[in-house]
């Protein structure tokens, strides 16, 4: 039995090793794409880059969609590795999301997502308030109005650290409402689930997350989604007012897209932005969507690189505000 | 609720259910033997494969996986100190020791036993108060967590043999610095040097592949066992793995840590804040403290009572962190959020409604996770003679296979080289600290409390804008810190006295 184990480890990671060297990224061809993940597996980078990978491979749009997971300093690793290699990487795109920017603000890494070329913007959500269901506010103005008068009553649960995403679309809510965000109690979880347990224990009065994270409770009438950050209301949650119709104007998209190496050819980047434009009408697309609960959001080429600036500068913008980063 | 109990037992209960929690105990178990794959990844392992069966399916193979998973853990833990995931950790404790001693057959069917105790209680207690728990289970705030990670660390005394407190206080406070590096949750750097591979932290499964298989391999090494590994090694394991069958005493000597550790460690399975190892942590430190001197003695070098506190204890938590799961629809754990994910891709949104919309499904689920703790025990018993047989293979060739599985075990959930570089640092690090005769464990152990203990009193002094006050004005924290108190002092007082009654007589 002891030669029979030892096959079964052989085989196990055998096979693992296996699509390992197949999806080594080496070879360039035309149909194939290969999606650099930034992240170990499981994350929300890589089920986006698998979700669309899986999508552009099953509908035909490419031959063969390939992955390669590269944790590493939040993500830099990945980045500086794409810079370094960037020119045998003509089929590669980098999966990132909003948080890109937050680092690159924060620059504390010697790269950042300005020395990639921003191919597309895929999935969107949006930022949401939340409360529990038997929570004394009923709208936004109403926290609003509690604030003010003390701001030690509004605790704020988000799940992750300060100066995170859930911290900073708070802060921009507060001031856009008119009242001092640098007073605003964050408490960081390290986990988006985490945080609804804070709300729900009542340690926190408010909990500021994705509104995909919070739709199903709130459909089940454990919580109450106070406000959100659209523009317009979305298709999914209709009764979910918007922070723009309470008259607070604050509009935040949390982006999942695509970057490719710096000196990317023209051509190929046109490509990209036709492919992923393809996937959209894709049936496979689709299924896969709405198993996850994505909404699309297709901004390419000089939208994608406009959209990021103007992100950054409200984010950068209020990170000052808050005193996270210095002039 | 009869009525949907039945029903899921219908569902259950068919042959082809009966026959994908087989194949999933069996996948399981062989999947979470390789340390760096635990539950987690085998559930996740599973999801593509059950896509498009039928739900109820689906969530029975699902399963069979995650108990096999978990005793596969255990298994590792146990037969090479190489415990893959957190709530294995504790069993290593005793588990490795025991194998040592030339007991690895009983040691792993404890594992089993008490893994279906745990998990058997875990149910019974499902079944019977599903309605009340879920309160109970947002009832803990960030005040009680600290309180309850901060009981935790009273863990550490079972580490503490004669002349061994310093030096177990020691390591873990290096495991509560090492739990400090990278990001803090005010977003500052700490300890990363400017290294970008350090800014997310150490993992778990680093430190633990470093300090206890990759440390052990290289002992091996350096004891010069290798030569002499027919004799030795070789001996211990052939003579003695036949006797798998518990002495009533034996089971005398276990049946009120079981009891109790299942009790312990439903409750704090259904807290979402807390989960299966620090469950193992608390019903380790608690039976420690419970057992008389005599027993005491045993533990760390292999005492039954600490391996069945510790696996009856964390299988009973991963009942109960079904609570959360099912009732709010929140994922306490990794694992409980993996299988949301599989829930949801069934197209079940668990939920308060879920209860009491869809019964059949719920306690489908319930009844499936049941299913795969029984098929376990009836599949591992009689498979356990040929998996110690593992300890068989002459250790020249054992100690390349531990030292490469650890090694490529961690690099296949991070991908990053450089995590390799710091596993072998820590390793011939840990490898001294052996050959001076630090405990090691204590370091996992603060390690692990380390980063939750922090987390939940900065929550807590926030959400009480910087005052102590929670210590004692909110009630469960307060009992909490008063049970750790006294955990602490009572031992000293009894020493004391005994010193007293022992002075007149020099």
């Amino acid at each position: 039995m002891g030669v029979g184990k030892l096959i079964t480890y052989f085989r196990t990671y055998g096979f693992v090793l296996i699509v390992l060297s197949v999806f080594s990224p080496l070879t360039v061809a035309a149909d194939r794409v290969h999606l650099l993940i930034p992240g170990g597996a499981g994350g929300g980078w890589d089920t986006t880059a698998r979700g669309v990978g899986e999508a552009l491979s099953r509908s035909g749009l490419v031959d063969s969609a390939s992955y390669e997971n590269m944790s590493g300093g939040d993500g830099s690793k990945a980045i500086a590795y794409l810079i370094e290699t960037a020119s045998r990487q003509h089929n590669t795109l980098l999966i990132s999301s909003t948080p890109i920017i937050l680092k690159s603000l924060k620059n504390i890494f010697p790269q950042s997502y300005k020395d990639l070329i921003p191919v597309a913007a895929v999935i969107a959500d949006h930022g949401a308030f939340v409360v529990t269901a038997d929570s004394k506010y009923q709208s936004w103005q109403q926290v609003i109005d509690d604030y003010r008068l003390d701001p030690r009553n509004v605790k704020v649960a988000g799940g992750s650290v300060r100066g995170s995403m859930d911290h900073l679309v708070a802060a921009l809510a507060f001031k856009k409402s008119g009242v001092d965000a640098r007073q605003m109690r964050y408490i960081p979880y390290n986990a988006g689930a985490k945080a609804m347990v804070g709300l729900l224990s009542k340690e926190t009065q408010l909990l500021s997350t994705g509104l995909s994270e919070a739709i199903a409770l709130a459909r089940q009438g454990e919580v109450r989604i106070l406000a959100m950050t659209a523009r317009k209301r979305v298709e999914y949650a209709p009764d979910v007012p918007t922070l723009v119709e309470s008259g607070v104007d604050v509009e935040f998209t949390n982006w999942r897209g695509f970057f490719a190496a710096p000196g990317f050819p023209a051509e190929r980047s046109q490509y990209y932005h036709k492919l992923l434009r393809d996937l959209y009408d894709t049936s496979e697309w689709d299924e896969i969507r709405v198993s996850r609960g994505w909404t699309n959001l297709y901004l390419a080429g000089q939208d994608f690189v406009d959209f990021l600036a103007k992100q950054e500068r409200e984010l950068g913008k209020i990170m000052l505000d808050l005193g996270m980063v210095k002039k | 609720m009869i009525e949907g109990i039945l029903t899921g037992l219908a569902t259950a209960f068919t042959p082809i259910n009966l026959m994908m929690v087989l194949v999933g105990c069996f996948a399981g178990t062989f999947i979470g033997m390789l340390p760096g794959l635990g539950p987690v990844s085998a559930i996740a392992l599973m999801i593509p494969i059950t896509y498009g069966f039928d739900p109820a399916s689906g969530m029975i193979l699902m399963a069979g996986v995650y108990y096999g998973a978990v005793f596969g853990g255990s298994t590792s833990a146990i037969l090479i100190n190489a415990p893959g995931v957190s709530g294995a950790v504790a069993t290593a404790f005793d588990g490795h020791p025991m194998a040592k001693n030339g007991m690895a057959g009983k040691a792993l069917a404890l594992a089993a036993y008490s893994s279906f105790f745990g998990g058997t209680i875990g149910a019974i207690f499902l079944f019977a108060l599903v309605p009340v728990l879920a309160s109970v289970s947002l009832s803990f705030q960030s005040a009680d967590y600290f309180a309850l990670m901060l009981f935790g660390c009273t863990a550490i005394a079972a580490f503490s043999g004669k002349g061994q407190i310093l030096k177990a206080i020691l390591m873990t406070l290096l495991g509560l610095m090492l739990a400090t590096v990278g990001e803090d949750p005010s977003g500052i750097q700490r300890f990363t040097f400017g290294m970008p591979d350090l800014y997310g932290g150490i993992s778990f499964l680093l430190l633990s592949m470093a300090t206890f298989a990759l440390a052990e391999a290289l002992l091996v090494v350096l004891r010069g066992e290798l030569s002499s590994a027919s004799s030795a090694a070789g001996k211990m394991s052939k003579t003695e793995l036949g006797s798998l069958k518990l002495t009533g005493e034996e089971v005398k000597d276990i049946a009120p840590a079981v009891s109790r550790s299942s009790v312990l460690g439903f409750f704090v399975g259904i807290l979402p804040g807390a989960g299966a190892t620090i469950a193992s942590f608390l019903a380790y430190g608690m039976e420690r403290n419970l057992a008389p001197a005599k027993k005491k003695e045993e533990f760390g070098k292999g005492s039954a009572r600490g391996l069945a506190a510790p696996e009856t204890a964390n299988n009973a938590a991963s009942t109960g962190s079904f609570v959360p799961l099912l009732t709010l629809g929140i994922p306490g754990s990794a694992t409980t959020a993996v299988m949301l994910g599989a829930l949801l891709s069934y197209g079940v949104q668990p939920g308060p409604r879920l209860y009491i919309d869809h019964p059949s499904v719920f306690w489908a689920v319930i009844i499936s996770m049941y299913l795969g703790n029984i098929i376990l025990l009836v599949l591992n018993l009689p498979l356990i003679p040929y998996i110690s047989k593992l300890l068989e293979i002459p250790r020249q060739l054992l100690t390349p296979i531990i030292l490469f599985f650890s090694l490529i075990g961690v690099y296949l959930v991070s991908f990053n080289t450089v995590d390799l570089t710091m596993m072998v640092a820590i390793g011939v690090a840990a490898v001294m600290f052996r050959v001076l005769d630090f405990p090691l464990a204590p370091l996992l152990l603060g390690f692990i409390l380390g980063g939750m203990l922090e987390d939940n009193l900065r929550r807590a002094l926030l959400i009480w804008d910087g005052s102590w006050a929670f210590l004692w004005e909110r009630p469960i924290t307060a009992t909490i810190m008063v049970i750790t108190l006294l955990t602490l002092i009572l031992p000293l007082i009894s020493s004391l006295r005994d010193r007293r009654i022992i002075k007149p007589t020099i």
